[in-house]
């Protein structure tokens, strides 16, 4: 017989209400989004039970946008309108996109932003906006799943992804209305859903070739805490090179001139990437292009493909490095990315490590997977007590010094959150600004490294060289997301930047496009910022009633007290009217007046912290 | 408390060069699962703040403590001595030939048949010096020499310095 359950006089017989959580896996090829259901991660299907969607982008002259499968069928049709790989040219501006640019059909154009955009049928589309279509077909998807508007996502990116790709990829969520929960590192994330799944410990190393990237992490596994040590990679490297490198071949075999048409082209790589598809099953494919006829060997296959493989094992030798370990440390190593399909990468990577590979989770699903479980936690649908995540940032940072050298701040794979800050001073007599640029890579020149931000600090009382003292400091967060900050200590005088790389959209940009975007949707957006403003009222209102109860008697004044209690009233009585507008305030208000009471928390916490080592040194004396 | 003001007081550590390092990442751990901003990712914007400085501060505590130079430069740094030891050190001719011995080597490296284990050879030295240096640190911070572990922390420095060296040499082989 079911007991009914009774709660006790005064409790919420409430249950804690679930929040709807997904990680999101915006990839190079396909992307994908899964979420936590029964304590159980699993990837979403959509209305055709498919995982996976292709990561391709169609516009219309109709002003028709379709992503996935239906767009990639378009792709050798109508090439110039088909965005494929769009993440590829995430962060990226003019000079890297050439490079790119002969591998693919696009006609980029320049735009204020200094990021290129793709010329179509309907008009100039950003790589921020393609990648926000993609997004937004997820969430749809999540949000039918789940039966209702999602509290946040989690979205993964490559290790590898520098400031520009990392902040591009946040813009592309903004612009799809999506609450980003954090930023997560792909291969962490393939570490999560098999560590936890596995609850091993010890060293793992996270092999993930995507279809444009490569990623290389090592991480340490220790009750629950995945720590990476050492990440590195190529950006620009994938399974899409593969395929060129295929389709290469096969153009050199058939005597098929250099200037294909983009649709030649296309077609020409979709046959290029079956064959490789094919010969992951078979000795050899017989291929027909163009009124050629041939055959490709699995042998042929792997010496094409082996110097890039060979570029990825190198990639691995120095995080091992980097890490200070060696190969046979290593227990686990975990395979991520369709491209590790490929036979010859497994067995590349076999011997590399001296062990088999796990490759039990869908290496196309595994990340997607990892992400779910951390947004699970991040929302707050778990304790969160037995995972914890300290990654690391993967490029150095600095400033640009005399004589276009490139000075470090913070260091690559240092694990972060991480504040650092030095102090610099004037070169001239009388100087009175300074101009900061900061720049990220590992290479002593700054014209061998990546451009972030540029600002100046002006106002500099003058003084003579050497003596000004000019304190710049770096912060960044745990989405790897950079603020920078100067100061000139004498005088006081302060500038401030949230670096937001020269390739990345403005904030202008982001509420124009968002604008653009919804402006047949207005009732829409109102409804979300308000559907929004309710969410962090109650969770605010729960927190601090909580926090008060617990606390509050401790830690405050009587008239502190009261005042949070009055703030506490008023936002209750707000946080569930329609106005999103006086929510907001009254969630501000609540915010202002409570920033004491919060750091006097903090401090009470660290004191327990700190009471804790005390008491288990008493029990290892014992 | 001061959460900046000693960073053994954070992690409960008696104040020494000597370290237990895996009780320390024990610490570490215990440290960043109560403040990292994870735990603060549904809290209140201002406690999210707070939760990133001092989960920055615990980082940049755990790397100090850490590594054998930041460490003994730490240590010194308590004791109101900041690194001004590189003055006195080019003046220990010993220690100077040395150096120099040590950089030819290297820098004659790329031209060597085996290029691999002549930089291993290298890379062997130059770690077991490193590795004495922080004993011998050890022995006169203890007995608060301080002076003479100013200048052992220089030399350290310098140590530092060439197996950065090395480690870049090693990529540079890597991708001939």
């Amino acid at each position: 017989m079911v007991l009914l359950q009774i709660s006790e006089p005064g409790q919420s017989p409430e249950p804690h209400q679930r929040r709807r959580a997904v990680g999101i896996d915006l990839g190079t090829t396909n992307s994908l989004v899964a979420t936590v259901r029964s304590g159980t991660p699993e990837t979403l299907l959509d209305n055709e039970q498919q995982h996976l969607l292709p990561s391709v982008v169609h516009y219309g002259d109709a002003g028709d946008v379709t992503v996935g499968r239906l767009a990639y069928d378009q792709s050798s049709d109508d090439p110039l309108n088909t965005l494929i790989s769009v993440k590829r040219f995430m962060g990226r501006g003019i000079e890297d996109i050439k490079t790119l640019g002969s591998q693919l059909p696009y006609e980029m154009i320049a735009s204020d932003s200094g990021m290129p955009n793709f010329k179509t049928v309907a008009g100039a589309i950003s790589p921020v906006a393609a990648s926000a279509e993609i997004l937004k077909v997820l969430v749809g998807r999540a949000e039918q799943a789940l039966d209702g508007a999602l509290d946040g996502a989690v979205i993964t990116v490559p290790a590898y992804f520098d400031e520009a790709q990392r902040q591009a990829t946040k813009d592309a969520a903004t612009l799809a209305g999506v609450k980003v929960l954090r930023l997560l590192n792909e291969p962490t994330a393939a570490a999560v859903a098999y560590g936890l799944d596995q609850g091993g410990e010890g060293v793992i190393a996270v092999y993930d070739l995507g279809g444009g990237t490569f990623d290389i992490s090592i991480l340490r596994l220790s009750h629950g805490v995945f720590e990476v040590l050492s990440t590195g990679g190529d950006s620009a490297l994938g399974g899409d090179d593969f395929d060129r490198a295929v389709a290469q071949w096969i153009a050199e075999q058939a005597g098929l001139e250099d200037n294909l048409d983009p649709s030649q082209q296309r077609k020409l790589l979709i046959e290029a990437r079956k064959a490789k598809e094919s010969l992951s099953e078979c000795q050899q494919v017989e291929l027909t292009v163009a009124g050629w006829s041939g055959v490709l060997e699995r042998q042929q296959l792997d010496a094409l493909i082996d110097p890039l493989i060979d570029k990825t094992l190198r990639a691995c030798k120095r995080a091992l490095r980097d890490a200070a370990l060696k190969p046979e440390d290593v227990v686990n190593v975990v395979m991520v990315g369709g491209s590790t399909r490929t036979l010859r990468v497994r067995d590349k990577v076999t011997k590399a490590f001296g062990r088999e590979p796990l490759v039990n989770i869908d290496p196309d699903r595994v990340v997607a997977i990892g992400a779910a479980l951390q947004a699970d936690v991040l929302v707050g649908n778990k304790s969160g007590d037995d995972m914890l995540l300290l990654d690391v940032i993967p490029l150095s940072l600095g400033l640009e010094t005399m004589g276009g050298l490139m000075e470090k701040i913070i260091h690559r794979n240092t694990t972060i959150p991480v504040a650092k800050a030095q102090d610099f001073t004037t070169f001239k007599d009388g100087q009175t600004a300074m101009s900061i640029h900061v720049l990220q890579g590992e290479r002593e020149l700054i014209s061998d490294c990546r451009s972030l931000a540029r600002f100046e600090l002006r106002g500099i009382p003058p003084m003579v060289a050497g003596a000004a003292k000019i304190r710049v400091s770096f912060q960044v967060d745990a989405d790897g997301l950079l603020n920078v900050s100067a100061k000139e200590l004498a005088s006081g005088i302060e500038a401030h930047i949230e670096v937001k790389p020269s390739y990345g959209l403005n904030d202008e940009d982001v509420t124009r496009m968002l604008k653009e975007s919804y402006t047949h949707a207005r009732d829409d957006m109102q409804v979300r910022a308000l559907r929004e403003q309710q969410v962090d009222a109650d969770r605010m209102y729960e927190d601090l009633a909580a926090a008060l109860k617990e606390d509050g008697r401790k830690l405050l004044n009587d008239n502190e007290f009261h005042c949070l209690e009055v703030a506490l009233k008023d936002l209750d009585e707000v946080r569930h009217s329609e106005n999103h507008r006086e929510i907001a305030r009254h969630i501000e208000m609540v915010a202002k007046t409570s920033e004491e009471f919060a750091a006097r928390r903090m401090n009470a916490s660290i004191q327990r912290a700190l009471a804790g080592h005390s008491l288990d040194e008493v029990e290892k004396d014992v | 408390m001061d959460f900046t003001s000693n960073y053994f007081e954070l992690f409960g550590l008696p104040q020494s060069y000597h370290v237990d390092l895996k009780l320390l990442a024990d610490r570490y751990h215990g440290m960043q699962r109560e403040f990292h901003p994870d735990r603060y990712a549904g809290k209140p914007a201002q406690e999210q703040r707070l939760a990133v400085q001092y989960a920055a501060v615990i980082n940049q505590a755990y790397s100090q403590l850490s590594s054998p130079l930041l460490r003994a430069q730490y240590l010194l740094s308590l004791q109101n001595i900041d690194d001004a030891g590189d003055t006195k050190i080019t003046r220990d001719p010993q220690f100077l030939m040395q150096q120099i011995e040590l950089r030819e080597k290297l820098a004659d490296l790329s031209d060597a048949d085996d290029a691999f284990t002549a930089l291993e050879e290298v890379a062997d030295a130059v770690e077991s010096e490193y590795i004495e240096l922080q004993t011998v640190f050890d022995q006169q911070y203890s007995q608060s020499r301080l002076q003479e572990a100013m200048e052992t922390v220089a030399k350290m420095q310098f140590f530092n310095k060439l197996l950065i060296e090395v480690e870049q040499l090693e990529h540079e082989l890597d991708d001939k």
